[in-house]
């Protein structure tokens, strides 16, 4: 799960992790209360949407008075944003962060992520603050600092000395105010189970300090049980409704743009189901993975959701059973056809665990629309001929 | 021969009297896995499925010699299961558990890797030597004997794999599903050294997905070590580009993770690659003849 810019900045203010000082703001009157609040005389106005690139896109912009600060908040409010992480559709923006304007000296880059060959977090630093760090990742890799911390030892002075002689900081008083930076990413990193943290530009001040300009975290979902602080801040206008709406019934849908509906089991059967349907000259209009727990009422689901697509000529089911039991997929389909209209041919693929059973069940249903498969060369053959009118 | 397990391997099952343990455990039994006992924490003294259960691995190892524990825990609590396993002394941890936390995942893999002891998974099928033992929740009917040794990521293709190689009348040694999750267990580049040194595995089939480089490692390791035939499918060449806030996770290995990427890298090191995984089957039959 993703969180905004100005949440991120939250959870930074908890671990002491310095930034400047910002209000969110849902309205230009809102905006310009909250900068006249923070004092000053500059001001940043900032749109909250999950994905990078906001400043290129035309999101972030300086503000020198009040007034243009209700111009700029009631520009960006309410724009559709394009970066190069939103896709072409963009992302609506219903916020601006209203932050006060800081005194750069410098730019850096600092993150946390898994190192997944190394099986432990890793921080990565950069000089090349402001910039595209795949882009540094690319055209000068030796500017990207990388210092793995164990979490069995936790972070230590060397991690920490790694980090500011890497970065050129030579004067002492802010080798030791990156460090603690650094060092306290590295503890809300662990404690809150995040799947990464990136700050880009982490700032240098005139007066020495370092601050958090900006902040990007993720987080791992599967812990998110034991963070009901982090799961109250889901901002679910960032989220696909589908999508949504079918993870609360335990299903992994992402809608694509082709004309074959798919249901399967397994995220890597899922893939290789629409790999094969594409191998065959057909186009997937879905990927979804019933998990290991379908039941009838989940396929039905499946089914509503998929037949929402107006561009879906046919489904194809390709289960094969392990934890999934072929009967209550069959059992599914026969529920879908009486809850939903199923008005496109169903190819049904079932295979491995109570298999035999579910064939039984389909067979003494006896519906029209259902056409069975062998195996998933022969499902795949017979979906892209069903969508193609072909019988 | 096979690898790691076979019908002499003594299996424990932690979490053995929950609904998915129970039910797998059966299953499990029914193909024939020495199952000798398991273990759910305020449950001792108690027998289920004609086994004896204990509070603890401890017990369990001590009153069954048991090597191998198959876990089902649910995710919340699963990383110390691992743990408590490998300061039992016992050698492999099938981890099928789905939604594991990764931190937890971090911390139960680098014990294990302290107390000697092998993982495989977690969310994954587990581990088949066919006709002698399955530890975990594939269909075994599935999995006839045979000379092909069978690596994957995913579950239900690992089923699919198998299902194809048996179709074209060949057979399995072991097949181990090592999951996809961030940190895992035992990965192609062990299994891989497992199958060239088993006497019985003619040739292997390689199943991977997109993300991360664990396939591209793998292309370089069967490059200079292994001289079997190998078989690679990579999922998700049709999978959209994921809508991702960063991508920093990406830069560490130098590697998008694409399967275009992945699928080039075993080409050049002689793996006969498919595009689809319906031909599994043929291509298997096709390096072996």
């Amino acid at each position: 799960m993703n969180i905004h810019e100005y949440q991120a900045k939250q959870i930074f203010a908890q671990y002491d992790v310095p930034t400047p000082r910002g209000m969110i703001a849902t309205t230009p009157d809102e905006a310009v209360a909250n900068a006249e609040k923070l004092g000053g005389n500059i001001w940043v106005v900032k749109a909250q949407i999950h994905a990078g690139g906001r400043g290129l896109g035309g999101g972030v912009k300086l503000a020198k008075s009040l007034e243009e600060v209700r111009t700029l908040a009631d520009e960006i409010l309410g724009m559709t944003l394009v970066t190069h992480q939103t896709g072409p559709e963009g992302k609506l923006v219903q916020k601006v962060y209203i932050e006060e304007g800081a005194d750069i000296q410098d730019e850096l880059y600092l993150s946390v992520v898994l190192d997944r060959a190394a099986e432990m977090p890793i921080i990565m630093a950069s000089t090349e603050g402001g910039m595209d760090i795949e882009t540094v990742a690319e055209k000068t890799p030796e500017k990207i600092i990388k210092v793995a911390v164990d979490p069995a030892f936790g972070f230590q002075g060397y991690h920490g000395r790694e980090l500011v002689f890497g970065l050129g900081i030579t004067d002492k008083a802010e080798q030791k105010k990156m460090i603690q930076f650094a060092q306290k990413l590295y503890k809300l990193y662990m404690e809150k189970d995040a799947e990464m943290i990136e700050i880009n530009p982490l700032i240098k001040t005139g007066s020495g300090d370092f601050l958090a300009l900006d902040g990007k975290m993720g987080f791992d979902d599967s812990a998110l049980y034991r963070h009901p602080e982090i799961e109250a801040m889901r901002d679910i206008s960032e989220e696909d409704p589908d999508e949504r709406e079918a993870a609360q019934y335990g299903l992994s849908y992402i809608a694509l743009d082709g004309e074959i509906g798919c249901m399967v089991n397994g995220a890597g059967l899922a893939m290789g189901t629409m790999d094969t349907i594409n191998y065959m000259g057909g186009t997937p209009a879905n990927f979804l993975d019933v998990g290991g727990t379908a039941n009838a009422q989940t396929v039905a689901k499946g089914f509503e959701i998929i037949l929402k697509n107006p561009n879906v000529k046919a489904i194809f089911v390709n289960i094969f059973g392990g934890i999934v039991r072929c009967d209550r997929i069959a059992n599914g389909i026969l529920e879908a056809t009486k809850m939903v209209d199923v008005n496109v041919p169903v190819i049904v693929r079932l295979d491995g665990t109570n298999a035999a059973e579910a064939a039984e069940i389909l067979k003494n249903a006896n519906i029209e629309n259902i056409i069975t498969a062998t195996d998933l060369g022969d499902g795949a053959a017979k979906a892209v001929a069903a969508a193609k009118g072909e019988k | 021969m096979s690898i790691l397990v076979n019908k002499d391997t003594k299996v424990i099952v932690q979490g053995f009297t929950g609904g998915e343990g129970t039910f797998h455990s059966e299953q499990c039994m029914a193909y024939g896995t020495n199952i000798v006992g398991g273990v759910t924490p305020g449950k001792g003294g108690q027998e289920h499925l004609g086994k004896p259960v204990f509070n603890t691995v401890k017990e369990a190892v001590e009153a069954t010699g048991a090597t191998v524990s198959m876990v089902f825990v649910p995710p919340a609590f699963v990383g110390d299961a691992v743990m408590e396993a490998a300061a039992a002394g016992i050698e492999l941890a099938v981890i099928i558990t789905e939604g594991a936390p990764v931190r937890d995942m971090q911390a139960a893999k680098a014990c294990a890797v302290k107390n000697g002891m092998m993982t495989i998974g977690p969310n994954c099928p587990g581990i088949i030597t066919a006709d002698e033992c399955k530890i975990g929740i594939m269909p075994g009917n599935i999995f006839k004997k045979g000379n092909v040794g069978l690596i994957s990521k995913s579950g239900t293709l690992t089923y699919e794999g198998a299902n194809q190689v048996v179709n074209e009348g060949y057979g399995i040694t072991t097949a181990v599903g090592i999951g996809g999750d961030p940190i895992i267990g035992l990965s192609y580049k062990q299994l891989l050294q497992m199958f060239q040194d088993d006497p019985e595995t003619e040739a292997i089939v390689m199943i991977g997905e997109i993300g991360g480089d664990l396939e591209i490692q793998a292309a370089e390791f069967i490059k200079e070590n292994i001289t079997k035939p190998v078989v690679a499918f990579i999922a998700g060449q049709s999978a959209p580009p994921g809508k991702r806030m960063g991508h920093a996770g990406a830069i560490i290995s130098g590697s998008a993770g694409t399967a275009k990427e992945k699928m080039d890298a075993l080409s050049a090191a002689g793996v006969e690659v498919v595009i689809s995984p319906a031909e599994i089957g043929k291509a298997v039959k096709k390096v072996l003849s």
